[in-house]
């Protein structure tokens, strides 16, 4: 499964809906995620992939928190 | 400014049922809503019996994500203000600076604090919740309720312990009355049946360590040992009489006095000869301009400890007068609930709305054992039929907290 699927997966299971509905684009203010729920998601992945995810930057998009992730995990 | 106050709202979730109906008909009926603790595994507590509210779906009130990020307390608050919204007809009815939300809780987030407290020690400061903070406060229930319908006036709780609920009430009432408010969604919510809540009430020897449902909560029962801790919510939809009479509210009763003190003399035990408990009674009865010889029912505090049916029954002897107290329908419905803590007060003014409209006082369960030192008239065992004048609903909190309200049929 690679990053954006885990990440979609997530939020998908956490709002009630089918992680098709989800696209890197997807501007997650509308999707009624607030910066508390972005940082209990990167918590929640940080177990799941045994790294740790410092959010360096405002998160405002489903790509933003795949490419927060991989900066991670390729450290 | 002196406005009267009338209900047109009520919602309960309880031990003995979801829903006022489902309540009401358990209270009558003398069903006992304890039982075996489920909420965490209590073969290392000394109390295992408790009032758990079963069967509760919040997602029936919340979307998946909201009920994740709402403590359980919160989460009873936003069920029963549901169900006393829908009643009174009000949304839509009031400007949103004229409507509040006095919703009390004696602890918060008592299962939110206990989880995050077990990350903590298990994984470190990393994994402690972003939502730990907001799931925790116990002003969230009335920050939630407010956030559900809009109501913009002040939302604020009570936090009094154990009178909570009834604290909530009365400050409402006050507010309607003279005239910060139009509109007030009030009550109490608790949600304290976890490991550590248990553990630190047993620790001060509060709760009854029985084992048979039907010996444990014994309030003015000469067996008695303590109270059996309990969960729910009760909320009031409040209303300035003019205002609900002229969009054509259906006005359940009014609410009529509201009295409070504070012993002043220790940080849990009550003061014994009940005086400053009772003038919280007297300050309500005055308010409701009680006179002798009408016909009271009052919903006790009653938790079944020691130290307070003792004290409670001096304490009403002290405000009606000895003849006057030997005439009084008394009960504690926490027989049957057990203690609700800060919703306690709440759901008991409800059992007093519902005594004066349908004529009958819900009685107070196992009440086989009569303690000689509370000689009042308990309505034991069995409902009472009977019509009253006036119904009164005591609280007494953990700090030296008293209150007390009085409600009347509205005529």
């Amino acid at each position: 499964m690679d990053t954006f699927q885990l990440v979609s997966l997530a939020l998908a299971k956490r709002l009630g809906l089918s992680a098709s509905e989800i696209t890197p684009e997807t501007d997650l203010m509308e999707l009624g995620i607030d910066s508390l729920d972005a940082a209990e998601l990167l918590m929640d992945l940080e177990d799941k992939l045994g790294v740790e995810i410092e959010a360096s930057k405002t998160i405002k998009t489903v790509k933003d928190i795949v490419s927060e992730i991989e900066a991670a995990v390729n450290q | 400014m002196n406005r009267r106050v009338v209900v047109t709202g009520m919602g309960a979730v309880t031990p003995v049922g979801i829903g006022v109906d489902a309540f009401w008909t358990s209270l009558k009926a003398g069903k006992c809503g304890i039982d075996k603790i489920t909420r965490f595994d209590p073969s290392n507590a000394r109390s295992t019996l408790s009032g758990e509210v079963l069967d509760f779906d919040p997602l029936v009130y919340q979307e998946v994500k909201d009920a994740s990020h709402t403590d359980r307390s919160g989460q009873f608050a936003l069920a029963a203000a549901q169900e006393a919204v829908d009643q009174s007809g009000v949304v839509g009815t009031v400007e949103p600076l004229r409507a509040a939300v006095y919703i009390g809780s004696g602890v918060g987030g008592f299962e939110s604090t206990e989880i995050n407290c077990f990350k903590l020690f298990e994984k470190g400061p990393r994994r402690v919740s972003p939502f730990f903070i907001p799931m925790m406060i116990a002003n969230m229930p009335a920050g939630s309720v407010a956030i559900k319908y809009g109501f913009r006036g002040q939302a604020t709780p009570a936090v009094t312990a154990c009178a909570s609920g009834t604290n909530a009430i009365g400050e409402a009432l006050r507010a309607i009355r003279h005239g910060y408010a139009d509109v007030v969604i009030a009550g109490g919510t608790e949600a304290p049946i976890t490991e550590v809540g248990v553990a630190g009430f047993n620790a001060m020897k509060a709760l009854s360590t029985a084992e048979n449902p039907n010996e444990a909560s014994l309030p003015f029962d000469k067996r008695r040992g303590g109270f059996v801790i309990a969960e729910g919510a009760g909320i009031l939809v409040l209303e300035e009489y003019e205002r609900a009479k002229s969009r054509g509210a259906n006005i359940l009763c009014e609410l009529v006095g509201y009295g409070t003190t504070c012993d002043a003399y220790h940080m849990t035990a009550p003061m014994p000869d009940g005086s400053i408990a009772a003038q919280a009674v007297v300050q309500a009865l005055q308010e409701a301009n009680y006179q002798v010889g009408e016909r009271v029912y009052v919903n006790a505090h009653g938790t079944g400890t020691s130290l307070n049916d003792v004290m409670e029954t001096n304490a009403l002897k002290v405000a009606f007068g000895e003849d006057e107290a030997r005439k009084l329908v008394v009960s504690s419905t926490k027989s049957a609930t057990g203690h609700m803590l800060g919703a306690a007060g709440a759901v008991e003014a409800i059992a007093c709305i519902l005594a004066l409209r349908d004529k009958v006082a819900p009685p107070t369960v196992n009440l086989l054992e009569p303690d000689p030192e509370c000689d009042l008239d308990y309505a034991p065992c069995v409902k009472r039929e009977a019509e009253f004048d006036l119904a009164v609903s005591n609280s007494f909190g953990f700090g030296g907290h008293n209150a007390c309200v009085a409600l009347r049929p509205c005529v």
